[in-house]
């Protein structure tokens, strides 16, 4: 599994979508190393001392702002938090506008998290410094399919000709799509499954096998990725209820046991207990959703290093 | 004052005459049309051009009164006669909407005093655009308007719009239809598809507009009313229209440029001047789109010139407002795509473009006979030139800036006046700003 490539070819990283096999390989070859450095008694490397990282989330975000945030500090970058609440986007002021502003203070990258799809690639086309996407609506979310992929690696002990099936709201979903443009990429065979009003037209276009049965994606499965269900969405044409969407599409130990031995469960949360997933699979030997979190700072340290510290260094 | 065109190739489909005539021009009319008629003291050389009566445009967006900031009617119909309109309709959704008398007898009287070419107000068929009670249509009829249009929304209500075909029925007059459903769009910003779904934008499904259609030409043939459908971008729109026809509904429709020329895969680069209702489609709508042009289903191009302020238009895919400029560029994108590409000739797409929107909606021109009004384009078809971001219009949301085009529009001609020539050296100035009251 070397990678023959040692840079990404772009400036950003705006989605799975424009990466090749190549880099996506060199990033998770590359979070490994950086996986070791959190388990050390000082958890810090040098790599980007002196560079300046803005984590700009416009939408509401706990895991991904704080790994980022911790990949950054553990590169040695000084990091500055941004966020829409309590700042001139109250006032009015447009994306742009305070991009503008933020890049007039000379930051080498920009984190940006954004409900609107496309919103990454704006601020990528105008300003000089690094844009990594952490997820721009219902498009993409690069860091979380990386590090899910980071992690199916660790456990199964490769991409290639993995089975993987993704249950839940694929039509809402950034996830989704990351991971479907990564795991083909990498050549795993990808099914999706949720309710028809859950199911993006087209979808299998990309590659994807789609089902509307939990135990037709279970069947067969080494991975199974739940999502989560926007509590919203429930009686809004999506879906009746959450009683009807856990008895129809959530995830319990009695289900699973017709899954492969050693399936894998995996979720980017947030969780809805109880309506995507049971408790006794999320806290059960099947899951590894916290192992997840924990690569998610690996992998993100990987993609700011290539990004910005890889750069620094030539 | 007369004028004397001559050297070129005339085509007016309107007599079907496509051949090396002459034209004079005498107090604004066409006096007379044929082989080597007197000379003048002002004499047009049109060697190498096509001259053809006016383009008319059925779709436009002037937006004033009220979103001056966007278009004028000064700057707007500066921007039609740029593209070789001598006429445009101007759609009812201003601020305040042309709802009643004194909005329409406003813009009558603006164009009039700033206009370049002439403007046909299209009334709106609900009071404020609301959708729920019918606008004093026959007093807009009398002010001038041509037709009526709630344009940029729909007529969600069934009954409404059955009422409107009846009214407007008895008004003689059209009922331009914009066919969305409200639910099915569901706030989406894209054509629901597989580029949608690899964008993760909302998508307005092509059923939104092919519902509305099948409803609307069925409450068509009930009423009896001329329906006229909007912005047609679905197949299924297309095959509902050309079925209602056959069997005598009297309906029309109309399609833009942009949506013959380009597709939903073009805005993977998430740009907003590719933001517009309805939304560019998949190639199988497209396709559909040029056969109903072929087929003779579509009636007219129009352009559904949408202008927009740069700012509004400089954020997030999303929030940007819908809708894109098109007056300049019309028949340049129409030749390269249907022509230059054989979908159909020359002469067929002058008359989608002038005799064809003059007859459907009963408006003059759109002809070159004599006695008509002497509104009159002159068009280079070969040659070839680059679109920029420089308009007349005051917006330059275009979807086409950067592309290599063949096709200009070379002199204009309005009621006998030069109202644009692309071989003068200055180009004309600018309206003054209106002083505000």
């Amino acid at each position: 599994m070397r990678a023959a490539q040692t840079s990404l070819s772009s400036k950003d990283l705006l989605g799975i979508e424009p990466l090749t096999p190549e880099e996506i390989t060199l990033i998770l070859d590359t979070a490994e190393g950086f996986k070791e450095v959190s388990e050390r008694p000082v958890k810090k490397v040098p790599a980007l001392r002196g560079q300046l990282v803005i984590n700009l989330f416009m939408e509401a975000s706990t895991r991904t702002r704080v790994s980022f945030e911790i990949a950054e500090k553990r590169l040695s970058a000084d990091t500055l938090n941004f966020s829409a609440s309590g700042s001139s986007v109250e006032k009015g002021e447009t994306l742009i506008d305070t991009a503008q502003n933020l890049m007039a203070m000379h930051p080498d990258m920009i984190v940006i998290r954004h409900k609107h799809p496309g919103a990454p690639k704006m601020l990528a086309d105008r300003l000089p410094a690094s844009i990594i996407n952490a997820g721009d609506g219902a498009h993409e979310h690069p860091t979380q399919a990386l590090l899910d992929a980071f992690t199916i690696r660790e456990r199964l002990g490769r991409l290639h000709g993995v089975n993987v099936s993704i249950i839940g709201d694929i039509a809402h979903s950034r996830v989704v799509r990351s991971n479907i443009h990564l795991l083909t990429k990498m050549k795993a065979n990808v099914t999706v499954a949720g309710p028809p009003t859950l199911m993006p037209v087209e979808v299998e276009r990309l590659g994807v096998r789609v089902v509307h049965s939990l135990d037709e994606a279970i069947e067969g499965a080494d991975v199974i990725m739940m999502l989560r269900i926007q509590l919203e969405r429930q009686g809004k044409l999506s879906f009746p209820s959450l009683r009807e969407y856990y008895n129809t599409f959530g995830l319990t130990p009695e289900r699973l046991h017709r899954a492969r031995e050693g399936v894998v469960v995996m979720h980017p949360g947030p969780m809805n207990r109880g309506v995507e997933i049971a408790s006794d699979v999320a806290d059960g030997p099947w899951s590894v959703i916290l192992d997840q979190v924990t690569n998610g700072v690996a992998v993100r340290m990987a993609v700011l290093y290539l990004l910005g510290g890889a750069h620094a260094a030539e | 004052m007369t004028v004397l065109i001559h050297n070129g190739r005339v085509i007016d489909p309107s007599q079907r005459l496509d051949s090396k005539v002459d034209i004079l021009i005498e107090d604004g009319k066409i006096s007379e049309v044929g082989k080597k008629l007197r000379q003048t003291a002002e004499m047009i050389d049109a060697t190498g051009l096509v001259v053809v009566p006016g383009f008319i445009d059925l779709h436009t967006h002037l937006r004033e009164p009220g979103q001056e900031h966007k278009e004028t009617i000064a700057t707007g119909t500066r921007a039609a006669v740029a593209g070789g309109y001598t006429a445009v309709c101007a759609m009812a959704n201003t601020f305040p909407p042309n709802d009643e008398r004194a909005v329409t007898e406003m813009i009558i009287a603006e164009a009039a005093r700033n206009g370049a070419c002439r403007v046909y107000p299209i009334g709106a068929v609900s009071r404020a655009l609301k959708g729920e009670e019918l606008a004093e249509l026959a007093d807009l009829r009398a002010a001038g308007c041509v037709g009526v249009s709630d344009d940029g929304k729909p007529v969600s209500n069934g009954q409404l719009m059955r009422r409107a075909m009846e009214y407007a029925s008895m008004l003689r007059m059209p009922v331009i239809a914009h066919e969305e459903d409200l639910n099915l769009t569901d706030g989406g910003v894209m054509h629901e598809g597989f580029h949608s779904t690899l964008l993760g934008m909302s998508g307005i499904p092509a059923a939104s507009e092919e519902t509305m259609v099948a409803r609307d030409v069925i409450l068509a043939r009930m009423t009896g009313a001329h329906l006229h459908v909007a912005h047609v971008s679905t197949a299924g729109a297309i095959a509902a229209i050309r079925e209602a026809r056959a069997s005598g509904v009297h309906v029309t429709c109309e399609v833009t440029p942009h949506h013959i020329a380009l597709g939903d895969e073009t805005v993977q680069s998430f740009s907003t001047n590719l933001k517009m209702n309805p939304p560019l489609r998949s190639e199988e709508h497209r396709k559909a789109l040029l056969e109903g042009i072929a087929d003779g289903t579509v009636d007219a191009i129009a352009t559904d010139h949408a202008p927009h302020h740069f700012d509004e238009k400089n954020v997030e895919f999303d929030l940007a407002p819908f809708g894109v400029i098109g007056l300049e560029t019309a028949f340049a994108i129409c030749h390269d795509r249907l022509v230059r590409e054989r979908v159909i000739d020359l002469p067929r797409l002058i008359e989608l473009m002038s005799s064809a929107p003059a007859r459907i909606f009963n408006l003059p021109g759109g002809t070159l006979r004599a006695g008509s009004p002497a509104d009159v384009t002159l068009l280079d078809p070969e040659t070839r030139f680059q679109v920029t971001n420089t308009f007349r219009s005051k917006a330059s949301n275009s979807p086409f800036i950067g592309e290599m085009l063949h096709g200009r529009v070379v002199a204009t001609i309005v009621g006998g006046v030069m109202k644009y020539d692309l071989r003068a050296p200055v180009t004309p100035p600018r309206p003054k700003p209106k002083r505000r009251r």
